[in-house]
């Protein structure tokens, strides 16, 4: 508490918002999934699986966390920089091709149909039984995305003293907010405009990395901590630029 | 073992996509962190230079892709 006390407000407001933003589309995907599997093979299955891969990743994360208080901040900010960095601007890159029109937007239509077909084919176990296929599906999935939550809670509460809280704030929301809601709704949630989302989490991961990568260097940067929001700013504008550039620019053969 | 190749796959796959991309940030990064401080560059105009260098690895990187792909 102490630490968070510490921190700028700046970095604990931005922090929380990408930690929730990047979160949200990373459990909207594990939703789709979990919903496939709990509509063909049954609830208790898909959650079970669900369930035992979060308190797996909660134990990793928590595991995690602590120890990075023992490597010196500016090592920190220079190896998670550079992590979220590549993360952030992986994202980036894809929402603005997506948003051009150039590669397919995601479909959790498409993707529900896909996973809910394939949970037919496979063979059923006997009733009342905890259905295997059904467990290893959700597990495996909620697994995959969330190594992403974790690794952008860990990377986002090391950028500072103090932030892994409000990292780790975020992610609990987004699930919160999208276990709520498809508990409600049981179908998946493709009206989440995730390309939309994807595109503002690379912004505000590209600027956090450049500004954490800047600082563990030693760079001077103007503004001190004010500057995070000038790196979005400038993300922002070059992205909206480069959608708009790419969505003219002449097709290719694609060869 | 198979589950570990998994493992180190989905962890390769988070950070690295186009490894152009990923590869030009990490030499970007070396050239800014070890070329740069090592001949006394201001630190003020470091930070200043890590971004421009990685904005224009992402305009450049977009761009070849967007002349490239097919609607």
């Amino acid at each position: 508490m102490l630490g968070l006390l510490s921190a700028s407000w700046t970095r604990v407001g931005t922090t929380v918002v990408a930690s929730f933003l990047a979160s949200l589309v990373e459990c909207v995907e594990a939703l789709t999934v979990v919903l496939a599997v709990g509509s063909v093979r049954g609830w208790r299955s898909a959650l079970s699986g669900a369930a035992a891969a979060l308190a797996v990743l909660a134990a990793v994360a928590a595991m995690l966390g602590p120890q990075l208080r023992r490597i010196p901040l500016h090592v920190i900010q220079l190896g998670v920089g550079t992590m979220v960095l590549l993360f952030g601007l992986r994202w980036l890159r894809k929402a603005i091709l997506r948003a051009a029109g150039r590669i397919a937007l995601h479909d959790e239509e498409a993707a529900y149909v896909k996973n809910t077909a394939a949970m037919r084919q496979s063979a059923r176990t006997s009733p009342g039984a905890l259905d295997q296929v059904a467990v290893a599906a959700a597990f495996n999935i909620t697994m995959l995305e969330g190594t992403e939550v974790v690794f952008l809670v860990i990377a986002l509460g090391a950028g500072g003293t103090g932030l892994l809280l409000p990292a780790s704030i975020g992610a609990v929301l987004a699930l919160a907010m999208v276990a709520g809601l498809g508990a409600a709704l049981h179908r998946p949630l493709a009206r989440v405009p995730e390309n939309t989302l994807k595109f503002l989490v690379g912004v505000l991961l590209a600027g956090f990395g450049t500004f954490w990568v800047g600082e563990g260097a030693g760079f001077v940067w103007p503004g001190g901590d004010v500057a995070i929001f000038g790196l979005v700013t400038a993300y922002l504008a070059i992205a909206l630029l480069l959608v708009a550039t790419a969505r003219s620019s002449p097709m290719g053969t694609g060869d | 073992m198979r589950w570990l190749k998994a493992v180190i796959r989905e962890i390769w796959g988070l950070f690295v996509e186009d490894g152009s991309f990923a590869g030009a940030i990490v030499i970007w990064l070396g050239v800014v962190l070890f070329g740069i401080r090592r001949f006394a560059w201001n630190t003020r105009w470091g930070g200043i230079a890590l971004f421009a260098g990685l904005a224009l690895l992402l305009v450049e990187n977009v761009l070849r892709h967007a002349r490239k792909s097919r609607r």
